[in-house]
């Protein structure tokens, strides 16, 4: 019988490329069996999935309203990855940004846009930051597994923001536990009229820019990639790769917060206990398949956005379960997980 | 009747004939030595005895009958034990829960019982532990007689001690030899591996000396010698040493006094290093591996603070700077391991970048331009077979070499730190590096070269000073020193 064995040896160049689309492939391969288990073709799904939302304006626009938060996480788990800080808490930083900002909105009444809006950024910003603070200094000062700490900030928010909630933020006249209603001033300005398309777009977008050139082309961006690369080399560099970490872990904090002010600002205009879908986990699903670049974060976040709004109409068509959205998401990390890992792999016959 | 006779073993990982026709008699209730430099194959020949390794031919004779040994569990049946230099022990549980696992009969485990047995082992064998205790509150001494009562509990006879001093402190050192005196009395046979003459004098019956995965010698300890234990180890002719002063030179401008590090558990890794080097003075640091030359890298490059003393570079301090401004202070660094002092990940103009970021800054962002340009220069200059973009990572260990050794050299430090220069490199690579290393010297660089290959020693340093176990064992002028009398010094032997 012959045998065969794993080798280590890198794959070449041009593969690289081809990994997203073979990743996309062997994703809708695999997902077609839950389709048919649904009940319904997977052809005709994926037309609804991919196809369907870019066909009218509408819910072209519908995909970009969706990618803006992930955008966002996307590009704050992707700078605390790449600084080797593994933050799991932007979701939970994303809560804490919105407290911010629906503090602001419901406070501020009598300013201008020009003001309340940067200063819902700052604020915002600034309160993710103050959540990620924690689970940082744990980590620099104590070795303390930052995987652990900031998931289990998640769950405090959450239960903060259920005690504002239902406190002293509770709609005075429903009784319903959202907080007071934004004025008009401190809303994101629509980018597209008759479309939910809001600044927050905007803001993401100039945010991957940034992103892009502090990561890339300032001193800080490339101790944090060292950093994040190895440890020990950077160290030997002369590099202090704790305060590197402490910065990175921060500005990831911030980046989440804004996420958490654009859904507020853009969309909700009050604060809810459901204002993010798990955007914030979904984060690191975008920063993986988008390599831990900026560029290729927004990418995946669009991409994700179009399975999110295929998602609905796959259901509402063919009455599956919303949930296959999610299910293709998961699929496709996994897969191109895989591929990366075995890229530099190649099985041999001995 | 021969406790173990091990005939004509043969045993080869690859083209390393690690053991080649060694044949080895253990007496009953005698302590017999296996001597030898690193990779001198004693290891090998134990773990064959112990099942972990197979021979490739050869026969094993435990008490005059003929075994096949093919685990460890196999060993243990026969009644041979081993105590490696990394324990075994699972540090949460008891001494007595460490001592019975894996050796229990029936369902049901009551403390009492066992605690009851283990005392009463304790008590037969003399080897004294607290059964109720953990073993993460003991000492490493207090492990190793666990270690000990384990394998005496499996009803070994035969003991096989790999490096048993290796971490351990003088005093437990004594404790132990006292035990294994004592152990043998009452039948015990223990076969003791070591490099270190002193203690081999002063504990074994006979020594069996292994150099090259052959058989140099076996002799009873009354009828030899270190300095010709010695001779058998490095296969030649030896000669008395006469040590320098560590600071001899007339014109210090690297000064090292007293440098300690505290280990984890009670033994120092380093333990009052104290040199100094002069310009254009090449000083080679000798030492078997692991005697602290990774530990002394360390400290030296900043990496790791020293417990104590001081390190002084044209009198000023520079004991407590972090690595970047220890450079910035003109010392050049390099890394003992390549792949750990670099970034693969990153491109090679990066890496060489790295270390003084502050000059390709301009208005906040990356020079990329210059970062680009002078990388090119650099790599021109030292020849390195790699374009600026290159992925570290991907380059071979010569040309990695080549980068850690420009990043360090291109700022044109008064001091050089050379760790295990040409560890791994072909012998162009080799060549390329050692040159270096003399125009350096040659343009008034002070050069500390750490390695574990004793010719590179020899051949490029002025001094050389040899470590053991943590200590300059002594200085010696390269026109006096020659391989027999640094090996010498390199296996502990004092005059």
């Amino acid at each position: 019988m012959a045998k065969f064995r794993l080798e280590r040896a890198p794959a070449p160049m041009w593969t690289k490329a081809l990994i997203p689309i073979v990743a996309v492939l062997v994703t809708f391969i695999i997902t077609s069996i839950f389709i048919i288990m649904a009940g319904a073709n997977p052809f005709e799904a994926y037309y609804n999935f991919i196809i369907v939302p870019l066909s009218s304006q509408f819910s072209a626009l519908e995909v970009l309203v969706k990618a803006t938060p992930l955008i966002f996480t996307g590009l704050a788990v992707t700078f605390a990855f790449a600084a080797g800080y593994y933050n799991i808490g932007a979701e939970g930083q994303l809560y804490a940004g919105a407290v911010a900002a629906a503090w602001v909105g419901a406070t501020f009444t009598n300013l201008p846009s020009i003001v309340v809006v940067p200063l819902m950024l700052v604020l915002g910003f600034a309160g993710g930051m103050l959540w990620a603070l924690l689970p940082a200094l744990l980590k620099v000062k104590l070795k303390v597994d930052e995987v652990v700490t900031t998931l289990l900030m998640n769950s405090i928010i959450m239960y903060i923001i259920s005690a504002l909630l239902n406190g002293p933020w509770r709609d005075p006249e429903t009784g319903w536990p959202k907080s007071p209603e934004f004025f008009e001033a401190a809303r994101f300005i629509q980018i597209i009229p008759r479309s939910r398309l809001h600044l927050g777009f905007v803001i993401a977008l100039v945010l991957v820019v940034i992103v892009f050139l502090i990561i890339k082309r300032t001193p800080f961006g490339l101790q944090m990639r060292a950093a994040g690369a190895s440890k020990a080399g950077a160290m030997f560099a002369g590099i202090n790769v704790n305060r590197t970490m402490l910065i990175a872990a921060l500005v990831s904090g911030g980046i989440a917060g804004l996420a958490g002010v654009s859904e507020i600002a853009g969309i909700h205009y009050h604060l809810i206990s459901e204002l993010s879908g798990g955007y914030g986990y979904t984060g690191i699903i975008v920063a993986t398949l988008g390599g831990l670049n900026p560029i290729g974060a927004t990418v995946a976040a669009l991409f994700i956005g179009l399975i999110d709004t295929g998602a609905q109409t796959v259901s509402r068509v063919l009455g599956v379960p919303v949930y296959l959205g999610d299910v293709v998401q998961s699929t496709l990390l996994l897969v191109t997980l895989s591929m990366l890992l075995l890229q530099n792999y190649r099985i041999k016959r001995i | 009747m021969l406790a173990v006779e091990m005939k004509n073993i043969y045993k080869s990982f690859g083209p390393v004939k690690a053991n080649q026709d060694v044949n080895f008699e253990l007496e009953q209730g005698e302590i017999h030595a296996l001597l030898g430099e690193n990779g001198a194959g004693k290891t090998t020949l134990m773990r064959i005895l112990y099942g972990l390794y197979k021979a490739d031919s050869g026969e094993i004779f435990i008490d005059g009958e003929k075994v096949a040994i093919h685990s460890p569990k196999e060993a243990i049946a026969a009644g041979v034990g081993m105590v490696t230099q990394h324990f075994t022990l699972v540090p949460p549980l008891t001494v007595a829960e460490n001592v019975v696992l894996g050796y229990t009969n029936g369902i049901v485990l009551s403390q009492k019982e066992i605690e009851k047995n283990v005392a009463a082992a304790s008590e037969k064998y003399g080897v004294q532990v607290n059964p109720s205790a953990l073993v993460k509150d003991l000492s490493v001494g207090e492990r190793q007689r666990v270690e000990i009562l384990k394998a005496l509990y499996r009803n070994a006879r035969i003991l096989i001690m790999d490096e048993p001093t290796a971490v351990l402190v003088p005093q437990e050192v004594d404790v132990l030899f006292e035990a294994l005196n004592r152990l043998v009395k009452s039948g015990l046979s223990v076969i003791f591996i070591s490099h270190k003459l002193v203690e081999v004098m002063a504990v074994c019956d006979r020594i069996t000396v292994l150099r090259d995965g052959k058989v140099a010698n076996t002799v009873k300890k009354t009828e030899t010698s270190q300095v010709e234990l010695a001779k058998m180890m490095v296969g030649r002719e030896t000669f008395g040493v006469r040590l320098q002063d560590a600071c001899a030179t007339s014109d210090p401008i690297y000064e090292l006094s007293g440098i300690t590090l505290d280990g984890k558990h009670e033994k120092k890794i380093l333990e009052d290093v104290s040199f100094c080097v002069g310009t254009g003075e090449i000083l080679g640091i000798a030492g078997v591996s692991g005697n602290g030359q990774g530990e002394l890298t360390e400290v030296l490059t900043g990496l790791v603070p020293p417990s104590k003393g001081s390190i002084k570079l044209e009198g000023k301090d520079i004991t407590h700077l972090s690595p970047g401004q220890i450079s910035e202070a003109g010392v050049g660094r390099t890394p003992q391991d390549r792949h750990q002092g670099t970034i693969g990940e990153l491109t090679v103009a990066e890496n060489l970048a790295l270390e003084h970021i502050k000059d390709y800054t301009n208005k906040g962002l990356l020079d990329r331009k210059k970062i680009r340009e002078d990388a090119a220069t650099i790599i021109k200059e030292f020849q390195i077979k790699a374009s600026p973009g290159d992925q570290l990572r991907k380059l071979s260990g010569g040309n990695m070499q080549k980068v850690v050794l420009a990043r360090a050299l291109s700022r044109k430090p008064k001091v050089l730190i050379a760790s295990q220069p040409t560890r791994g490199l072909d012998v162009g690579a080799t060549e390329y590096v050692r040159k270096r290393l003399l125009d350096e010297r040659a343009h008034g660089t002070a050069v500390i070269l750490l390695s574990e290959d004793l010719d590179e020693v020899l051949a490029l340093s002025d001094r050389i000073a040899v470590i053991y176990e943590g200590r300059i064992m002594g200085v010696v002028p390269s026109a006096e020193a020659t391989p027999e009398k640094i090996g010498l010094l390199m296996a502990g032997a004092v005059e």
